[in-house]
């Protein structure tokens, strides 16, 4: 834990903890994503909306480093993560970073048991008094309501959206500064979505976590991120405070993908 | 006394790209002032744009043109970063619709504001208590979310919620409308205590006997609407 305690205390909250600049990505003469460029600072949630296809993904792999970009550069606590040695990067995605794949086995160890996958996390970070990760592992699997009875199953016994539930938790359980989500709560019920938008939130406001969500549901972003980017095409077209993006949307996409929403 | 709300010469078009990219001014140089411990209400007929100039002053709505001062803040002009931080501590916003997470507890809902700020738990749930026993929502609904409650009583909650943290700004929309005579009552109380504190308010009130008790002046928003203006 020492090095996370360390960067805390060099980092005030009045800097970014991660800024893209001119971010670009091709494969062959089509383009994933192109000139992306922000700020995240801590404590702040960004949510990234547009169609399939238009770049989300691609760029999430980018920052997260799963992906080499062409040009441009990403910056976190100070860190350029493009040139960082992939020793150090993997280090930083099992401490400090987290990333919520959209298919939960992207994301779990399949063989591994419940309580392992989020027993695995802590020990990454130095914990080692088994007792203490099973009642850790205990206590967040219940956050994501997974009954403690299951701690010993493996996740290929679990149903998608308790894989998926599972994901997070093993995620979380280090209380990481920096989520990347690629559609999280995209194959839940939505009486758990609700739980997990409300613990996020919980997460961000108490832990100041910061995060950057790529989803298509507009309700999701508005409950969860300060602000938003809008993509088409591998570009971002739109970008600011997330109701005043939503409600006063201004490029011709952003209208009609706001306006494409059924109410309910 | 201070302003704390200073709007000047303020403009706004909405072009609708999908519709032939039909441009519609919706305001034209709307200038007004509130200062401390002062209620302005707006008023103008259905669609002469109050509730876009309140949304203006929240951020929810861009700015074309002019300035828009909150608590010393240029709205019009501030990163989303910065409008985040005025709405955390200084702008407060009950609008008249409850947004909020499902199943989460009311009284959650309602101390959000303060645990935002870092208030310890147990504080700001009591302050929530309060509120909501004040507004006369029944003790058994405060575990329950609000999502199911009736019109009246959401309305309630969120008033609670908006009046949770000691706001220096507050913007209300039509914070009266669908309730009883004794609902009314004490959230006519709330404003003028929160005059009483201190905090400049700006709200819309069709109710004609709420407006007498609460505003200390009325601007029409008529003159700001283009093609509307006489």
């Amino acid at each position: 834990m020492g090095v996370i305690d360390m960067t805390v205390q060099n980092l005030g909250l009045d800097r970014p903890l991660l800024t893209v600049n001119t971010l670009t990505k091709r494969y062959g003469i089509r383009i994933g994503c192109a000139d992306v460029s922000f700020d995240l600072f801590p404590g702040e949630v960004i949510g990234i909306v547009g169609e399939s296809g238009s770049g989300k993904s691609t760029l999430l792999s980018c920052l997260a480093g799963h992906l080499q970009p062409d040009l441009g550069r990403v910056t976190y606590c100070g860190r350029d993560v493009l040139a960082m040695p992939e020793t150090e990067r993997r280090r930083l995605s099992r401490t400090e970073w987290a990333y919520v794949h959209q298919n939960p086995r992207d994301g779990l160890r399949m063989g591994v048991s419940a309580g392992g996958n989020v027993g695995e996390r802590l020990m990454a970070v130095g914990a080692r008094h088994y007792g203490s990760i099973r009642d850790t592992a205990t206590d967040w699997l219940g956050r994501v309501e997974i009954a403690a009875d299951r701690i010993d199953e493996r996740p290929s016994a679990f149903s998608g959206g308790m894989q998926q539930r599972l994901q997070i938790a093993r995620n979380l359980v280090t209380a990481p500064r920096l989520v990347f989500m690629d559609e999280p709560t995209g194959g839940l019920d939505v009486s758990v979505q609700a739980r997990l938008l409300d613990l996020l939130r919980g997460l961000v406001r108490d832990l100041g976590l910061s995060a950057i969500i790529v989803t298509h549901d507009l309700a999701v972003v508005r409950l969860l991120a300060d602000r938003l980017m809008v993509m088409k095409g591998g570009r971002v077209v739109e970008q600011g405070l997330t109701d005043q993006v939503l409600d006063d949307p201004q490029d011709a996409y952003t209208q009609l993908l706001v306006s494409s929403v059924l109410q309910v | 006394m201070t302003a704390m709300i200073e709007i000047s010469d303020l403009s706004k078009a909405f072009i609708l790209h999908n519709q032939g990219g039909a441009v519609i001014p919706v305001m034209a140089g709307a200038a007004l002032q509130v200062a401390a411990g002062e209620c302005v209400g707006l008023t103008g007929q259905s669609g002469a744009g109050k509730s876009t100039l309140m949304r203006m002053v929240y951020g929810n709505y861009l700015t074309a043109g002019g300035r828009l001062l909150v608590a010393g803040t240029d709205v019009a002009q501030a990163a989303p970063r910065d409008i985040i931080a005025l709405r955390r501590n200084t702008l407060g916003y009950v609008s008249q619709f409850l947004r909020v997470v499902p199943r989460v507890p009311t009284v959650d809902v309602v101390a959000e504001p303060l645990l935002r700020l870092g208030m310890h738990p147990t504080k700001a749930r009591a302050r929530a208590e309060d509120l909501l026993s004040r507004l006369n929502i029944p003790t058994r609904l405060w575990p329950l979310s609000p999502t199911t409650f009736s019109g009246g009583e959401q309305q309630r909650v969120n008033i609670a919620r908006g009046f949770a943290h000691t706001f220096p700004v507050l913007l209300l929309d039509e914070p009266t409308a669908s309730l009883d005579a004794a609902n009314r009552d004490v959230v006519l109380t709330l404003i003028e205590e929160a005059k009483a504190r201190g905090a400049a308010i700006l709200g819309i009130f069709h109710d004609e006997g709420a407006r007498a008790r609460v505003c200390d002046r009325l601007v029409d928003v008529t003159g700001f609407t283009p093609g509307l203006a006489a």
